[in-house]
């Protein structure tokens, strides 16, 4: 089970009022699934997205990530996780606009402590796994948006991470790109990597092998509670 | 690291105005210093050059009543002093620190000198023996020196330096001229210069005092001759070159004592002592430091200055670069890569600025050495003193912007736009 959600609550504040934003979540993913959660915004999801990618702490619930309870780690424990086990794909690809593909790949190795050489090779690797062997030394500003976000999913799996976060990874381009990413996923997965997606488009989500809808803090459908 | 430095090179680089801008208050404040130190030490090397003397490094041990040179012209001679022994200068060549000495005796305030009818007005009359040339540094320039002959026979001959040659020849060619010295007359028979030209610089009265003897001409005379003119018996002064400048107050101090062991004085007032050169000038460069000290603390306060630009400068580079930090967080980036990426940055920053601070300001100093006469020299450890500064400005007030960059919630960080 590489994730293990129970009764997870999220508040905010906002003065002395409490925003609950997350009630009672549950659900369970096992290694090597495809799931999307799906829901409009404001729905919770995000924060949800937020709290499994170990950016933030629930409030109150279980969370398991590989069986390991992440509201009992210290902030640089988190950091450890976030390096080694997560792969992240953002909306707006976040790359670093002065770096080469190949530079931006390379950056979670860095912060893994992996030497130069083999730092270069298994970004290139990467790379090559996502069909940009031949753009290693392009930067992001002569990439299109679809190239971009193959550049971050290459970044996102250079650590081999347990499971692969993708926060609206077809937001921002056209329907041709998002469809390659969406290709690009299936294959991942189909190779064994976990992928889990959020999304607010159900024809985005109807790619993912299982898809959790989430409302208003509550899922409504595809959870299941364990 | 290097990593790290690297990409500050690069995020320098990108921002070339911005970068040079917030450089500028570290550039002026290293310049400033550095020129400040320049002209410092410049200033002690010139006066420890002229006191010293062209490296000649010679002392001389003279007799004292009470602080005061005695003087043999106005005060007659004085009991219980007995000249200076072949034995007692077999000891002081003997001395380890004393590379030569020699025995003279001497008038600081010479008068009855006369070629024709023009009169030396300032000199010295010295009496010295075969070696005084040789140990202070004096080379035959014109005619002959004194020959064996001339301590056998009395001969009343004089050998001058070129001040006093020009102050009573003026012009004429001196060798085989009679002058008068004290009514007897004496033949020239040579001239003398300092082996390295000594030249002081006088800015001020001061100086004027300091470099007045070598400014008067000087007579020499065989010292078996001397009692032809002035008094048998005379208390003789030592004359020592010392193996190295730092050896010459050891050289004077020893060679002193050996000479006061044999004092037969009763009264006490009478003691040998080294004018110690090197003392005067360690006063003379502690006041100048001391003056320049006060400048160097004004110029840091434009360092002070500029290291608050820098902290401005990152703390603006920190906001523009909010959602690259939340990123590096989110791919697991710990705090502490955050926060040495950034100190990394503001510290190649002030140290670039440091490097350039320095070459200005060595440029700075040739032209203030050039525009007003005054000396520098380069000191390689205040060089290096001032880049690892400069370094350590930017950790210092790099350090809150890094301090903030690093505790940036991701989460918002990401949604910064």
């Amino acid at each position: 089970m590489i994730l293990e959600i129970q009764d997870v609550c999220k508040d905010y504040y906002q003065g002395k009022m409490v925003v609950p934003v997350l009630k009672d979540v549950s659900f369970s993913m096992e290694e090597g699934e495809y799931v999307a959660i799906m829901g409009p915004s404001g729905s919770g999801k995000t924060t949800l997205m937020n709290i499994i990618g170990c950016l933030d702490t629930a409030t109150s619930g279980t969370f398991l990530l590989d069986g390991q309870d992440i509201r009992k780690c210290s902030d640089n424990e988190r950091s450890d996780i976030r390096l080694n086990k997560i792969g992240f794909v953002f909306q707006s690809f976040q790359l670093l606009p002065r770096q080469t593909a190949l530079e931006n790949v390379e950056l979670p190795l860095t912060y893994a402590k992996i030497p130069k050489k083999e730092r270069r090779e298994r970004a290139k690797a990467a790379l090559e796994r996502v069909g940009l062997g031949d753009r290693l030394d392009f930067k992001p500003t002569q990439l299109s948006g679809g190239q971009k976000q193959r550049v971050a999913i290459a970044r996102a799996l250079v650590n081999n991470p347990k499971i692969l976060l993708a926060d609206e990874p077809t937001g921002a381009l056209d329907t041709k790109s998002g469809e390659q990413v969406m290709e690009l996923f299936k294959n991942l997965n189909d190779e064994g990597v976990s992928v889990l997606m959020i999304t607010h488009d159900s024809e985005i989500a109807a790619h993912a092998k299982k898809v959790i809808t989430i409302r208003d803090g509550q899922i409504l459908s595809g959870g299941g509670s364990l | 690291m290097l990593e790290n430095i690297r990409l500050s090179f690069q995020g320098i680089w990108s921002h070339k105005m911005r970068s040079f801008l917030t450089m500028l208050g570290i550039i002026i404040g290293i310049a400033s210093i550095i020129s400040i130190i320049s002209t410092i030490k410049g200033t002690q090397e010139q006066i420890k050059q002229n006191l010293i003397g062209s490296g000649n490094n010679t002392v001389e041990i003279t007799l004292n009543q009470g602080n005061y040179p005695y003087e043999v012209e106005w005060n007659g001679l004085p009991d219980g002093i007995p000249t200076v022994t072949d034995e007692q200068m077999e000891e002081i060549r003997s001395l380890e620190t004393v590379e030569a000495a020699a025995r003279y005796v001497v008038r600081n305030y010479a008068d009855s000198i006369y070629y024709k009818s023009t009169p030396l007005n300032s000199g010295q009359v010295y009496g010295i023996d075969d070696a005084y040339f040789s140990t202070c540094g004096y080379r035959i320039k014109e005619g002959r020196g004194f020959i064996p002959a001339d301590t056998e026979n009395f001969s009343k001959v004089v050998m001058m330096d070129q001040t006093a040659a020009d102050a009573l020849f003026s012009g004429e060619d001196p060798i085989g001229k009679t002058i008068e010295i004290k009514a007897e007359p004496f033949i020239v028979v040579g001239v003398v210069e300092k082996k390295v030209q000594f030249e002081p610089v006088i800015n001020s009265m001061s100086d004027y005092w300091t470099y007045h003897e070598a400014e008067t001409g000087a007579i020499f005379m065989p010292i078996a001759s001397w009692p032809i003119v002035y008094y048998y018996d005379e208390p003789e002064n030592v004359v020592v070159k010392a193996a190295s400048t730092e050896e010459m107050s050891d050289a004077g101090r020893d060679t002193a004592s050996i000479l006061n062991a044999a004092l037969m004085d009763t009264t006490g007032e009478f003691q040998y002592n080294a004018t110690d050169l090197l003392e005067t000038v360690r006063n003379l460069q502690s006041l100048s430091e001391s003056t320049n000290n006060q400048l160097l603390w004004i110029a840091s306060i434009s360092l002070l200055v500029g290291g608050i630009g820098v902290m401005n400068i990152m703390l603006v580079s920190v906001t523009e670069r909010t959602s690259e930090i939340g990123l590096k967080k989110a791919i697991g980036a710990r705090k502490r890569k955050i926060l040495i990426q950034f100190l990394t940055e503001a510290a190649v920053l002030t140290s670039i600025g440091g490097v350039l601070g320095v070459i200005s300001g060595i440029a700075l100093s040739q032209i203030i050495s050039k525009v007003s006469q005054a000396p520098t020299a380069i000191s390689i450890p205040a060089i290096i003193g001032s880049v690892l500064f400069s370094m350590l400005i930017g950790i210092i007030f790099g350090f809150l912007p890094s301090y903030k960059a690093a505790n940036l919630n991701p989460i918002d960080a990401l949604r910064y736009e």
